[in-house]
């Protein structure tokens, strides 16, 4: 398997006002081609900005970011990334929606447009592609924003609580089907998100964050051996094995969450 | 007719559904019909109480009397006058518009030169602009320039300022999704952030066409010789109250017209280029 992605004592310190705030502490780990990789940790420990460095959107203090073996240097074209909300423009069909990231990088080939098609049709999105976003549900506007980060063929994908905006049963059946997706597609994604349920029903490994500054605390394989004919174990499948609760229980453990009554 | 949404449309309306549309349909009619009847009880109040001589015509001038006016200021040009006063005030409105939109462009793209601007903004944004009058006229020379130029002052800063604090509210989501395609600055502008801001541009072109027409009025007061504002200055100085009144009529309703303008662009243009939830 090829090294997607690998983070080398990731550091961020940022200026502030009253001072100076250490977000990131050394943060190591890699990726390999096709895994899913969840990042958990308490609030405000920095996940999101992690995301944001390793998309190139603002610089490390101190560190290296190699992603396919290259080192990251303003926003990289081989990431694609997935925020809370879809971001869908209301005043463009989903067609024109999805084909967003193509045309800012003036990638707009037919090849690229036939791809798309495809995607649109293959995740059944095509009869949808002349309606507006406000037309749609929720859950097919989470995957019409899937499939527009998947346009530009990114290598890997970054997903920031992409769906907590979503209400809970809509979320379980998103990130069913995004997963599928992704597995499908054979793509290489981090996760992040502060839902552990989620985190353990969509990653291959996942990585536990300390309280500001982020460091890593642990890493912890989930398995999850895929029934006979199958190739992985999705989502919701996995919330009904007994390894589940098991892995709930340590990742809780390891968080180690105090009850905060705020 | 009733329009019916295709949903509704199919299922047979029911007896509770018939009466509360015709309940609401009386409802609008009863609206209207007293709007009319509030203007045509003050016209013919008016009317009365000139011709019995309760208030003196040649001061309050009367209905009867405005129409005889108008009918005397199609042979003296009506139309001329208030074809300039609406071609001066739709100049200074484009240019207030173009120009506004273009310094808010500018504030929008450098944060330190908003910054900047911000002290000289809220001044110029409290000044009564139709104190810069004289000032006006003497730069830009009396005549037509200086009236559009004074439509355009009074407009330009609520223009920036509306436009401005629109662009730099757009939702940063959004802005942060276009900059991971690695949408440049003026990406950025053109597809996230102007559009966004359609709503926003369309409630600050509805405010300026009547800041616009402020403008023009009083640029007409201080140096034309034409314009329904002339015409309202000439009326009062020679004491001919039917002119004032008249003219007053004309632009209440020129004013009606250009709002009713924006507004249909407004409607033409978003039905043409987004979805409006209906």
């Amino acid at each position: 398997m090829r090294e997607i992605l690998k983070l080398q004592d990731v550091s961020l310190t940022y200026q502030a006002e009253n001072g100076e705030v250490q977000a990131l502490d050394q943060i190591s780990f890699t990726a390999q081609e096709g895994e899913m990789i969840g990042i958990v940790g308490p609030s405000g420990c920095g996940k999101s900005t992690l995301l944001s460095i390793i998309a190139g959107l603002e610089p490390a203090t101190y560190g290296s970011i190699l992603l396919g073996g290259e080192p990251v240097i303003g926003v990289s074209e081989k990431i694609g990334y997935m925020l809370q909300k879809d971001n869908l423009l209301n005043w463009r069909t989903i067609r024109s929606n999805v084909l967003l990231g193509l045309e800012i990088r003036r990638m707009l080939t037919e090849e690229n447009i036939a791809y798309v098609e495809n995607l649109l049709q293959t995740y059944g999105l095509a009869e949808f592609a002349d309606k507006y976003p406000s037309q749609l549900s929720g859950g097919m506007r989470q995957r019409a924003a899937l499939i527009r980060t998947l346009a530009t063929r990114p290598e890997l994908l970054l997903l920031d609580e992409a769906f907590s905006a979503l209400d809970y049963q809509t979320r379980l059946t998103v990130s069913d089907d995004v997963l599928g997706i992704l597995r499908k597609e054979k793509k290489t994604a981090l996760i992040v998100t502060h839902d552990i349920p989620e985190s353990i029903s969509m990653s291959d490994r996942i990585i536990v964050l300390t309280d500001r500054p982020g460091r890593v605390k642990s890493i912890h394989n989930m398995e999850f051996p895929p029934r006979p004919g199958q190739t992985y174990m999705l989502p919701l499948e996995r919330r009904n094995t007994p390894a589940f609760g098991q892995y709930f229980n340590l990742i809780w453990k390891e968080l180690d969450v105090h009850v905060e009554t705020q | 007719m009733l329009k019916r949404s295709k949903k509704v449309g199919e299922a047979p309306l029911t007896q509770e559904r018939a009466a509360y549309l015709e309940a609401r349909r009386k409802r609008t009619w009863a609206i209207r019909l007293c709007q009319i009847l509030i203007l045509v009880c003050l016209i013919t109040l008016w009317e009365i109480l000139a011709r019995v001589g309760v208030i003196d015509s040649f001061i309050m001038s009367q209905p009867s009397r405005v129409l005889k006016t108008l009918g005397n200021l199609q042979n003296n040009g009506l139309l001329m006058h208030v074809g300039v006063t609406c071609f001066e005030t739709l100049a200074g409105f484009l240019l207030g518009v173009v120009l506004g939109n273009l310094i808010a462009l500018t504030l929008w793209w450098s944060d330190f030169l908003s910054k900047v601007a911000e002290p000289y903004l809220v001044v110029l944004n409290a000044l009564p602009k139709v104190a810069l009058g004289p000032v006006i006229i003497i730069w830009a020379g009396a005549g037509m320039q200086a009236i559009i130029v004074m439509a355009l002052a009074i407009s330009l800063i609520v223009t920036v300022l509306e436009m401005l604090g629109g662009f730099l509210s757009t939702d940063p989501e959004l802005i942060k999704m276009a900059r991971t395609f690695r949408a440049t600055r003026r990406q950025t502008f053109t597809k996230i952030i102007f559009p966004s801001n359609l709503h926003t541009l369309f409630n600050s072109l509805k405010i300026n066409i009547g800041l616009s027409l402020v403008g023009v009025i009083a640029g007409e007061f201080l140096v034309s010789r034409a314009g329904l504002g002339y015409l309202i200055v000439y009326g009062g100085q020679v004491f001919q109250m039917d002119l004032v009144m008249t003219s007053v009529i004309i632009l209440a309703l020129v004013a009606a017209l250009l709002y009713r303008g924006v507004t249909l662009v407004e409607r033409l243009v978003l039905d043409a280029i987004s979805h409006t939830k209906v």
